[in-house]
């Protein structure tokens, strides 16, 4: 499993490049890693995260955007505008998470 | 194996207007046929692909306020249930597929027809009901599940999705 280091934070990834460790994440990671994708945190973008961090420490499993927007409060299209074009997979790599696997 | 990049990997998220459209045609009102469509949709615009979905012929029952909501499953047909065909047409039969259905999809968090409907409008998808389908079945747009954007005739679907994959369903 390879390592990588993004703005002087060393991490595990996958060859994607997406966490595989939960643990090692932070919250100054994630504005490395939103930085990395063109993404400047705000917060309705922390909204979403520990949103998604909370509930996979829950769930054992990365929520979907119908997961999020049901159960986080967070409407789709605000999800689309946080994190445009792929939100779902935008999200859980910020958030240090894996990519969700459900269909909706 | 460990190793340590120099440059960070991050994921590639492709670019960000690939230009990339997908077109479905709904030609079909069951309720298991409904759902290959919507989640297709909304997968494809979790990716940031422009989807347009058309609702022709039976698919009309999928936006026509009146059914959308009441979308039926039966084994008729369906030699897919492996059960005998003779069992799907015993009364209560198709209610009872319909409801198990239902059941079995909404153990998966996916939701009804209408609200996945509205989710993918919400991820910027695009409705569009048939002409000639809204004539034979004297429909008009206020018929209609109020985010379908218009009734437009087949040339007008096959002009707007120039240059779109398509799935017909």
């Amino acid at each position: 499993m390879p390592t990588t280091t993004i703005d002087g934070h060393t991490v595990h990834v996958n060859d994607e490049g997406f966490l595989t460790d939960p643990s090692e994440w932070t919250e100054p990671l994630a504005e490395s890693l939103a930085a990395a994708i063109g993404i400047e945190l705000t917060d309705e973008h922390w909204r979403a995260i520990h949103f998604l961090r909370e509930d996979f420490a829950r769930e054992g499993e990365t929520a979907t955007l119908r997961r999020i927007s049901v159960v986080g409060g967070i409407p789709t299209k605000t999800l689309f505008q946080l994190f445009p074009q792929k939100p779902a997979k935008k999200l859980a790599y910020v958030a240090g998470l894996p990519k969700p696997h459900g269909c909706v | 194996m460990t190793t340590t990049e120099t440059s960070p990997i991050v994921p590639s998220f492709g670019e960000v207007d690939t230009g990339r459209k997908l077109a479905i045609i709904c030609s079909k009102g069951n309720l298991d046929m409904a759902y290959p469509g919507l989640v297709l949709a909304n997968a494809a615009l979790g990716e940031g692909v422009e989807t347009h979905m058309f609702f022709t012929f039976w698919g009309f029952d999928m936006i026509n306020k009146k059914t959308m909501a009441n979308l039926k499953f039966t084994m008729l047909g369906n030699t897919a249930t492996h059960l005998p065909q003779g069992l799907g047409g015993l009364p209560g039969m198709t209610a009872m597929a319909t409801h198990q259905m239902k059941k079995a999809i909404a153990e998966l968090d996916v939701p009804e027809v209408p609200e996945l409907l509205q989710q993918i409008v919400d991820s910027g998808g695009h409705l569009w009901a048939c002409r000639m389908s809204a004539d034979m079945q004297h429909l008009e747009l206020d018929d209609l599940y109020d985010e379908v954007e218009a009734i437009i005739n087949a040339s007008d679907f096959i002009e707007l999705t120039s240059g779109a994959q398509l799935l017909f369903i």
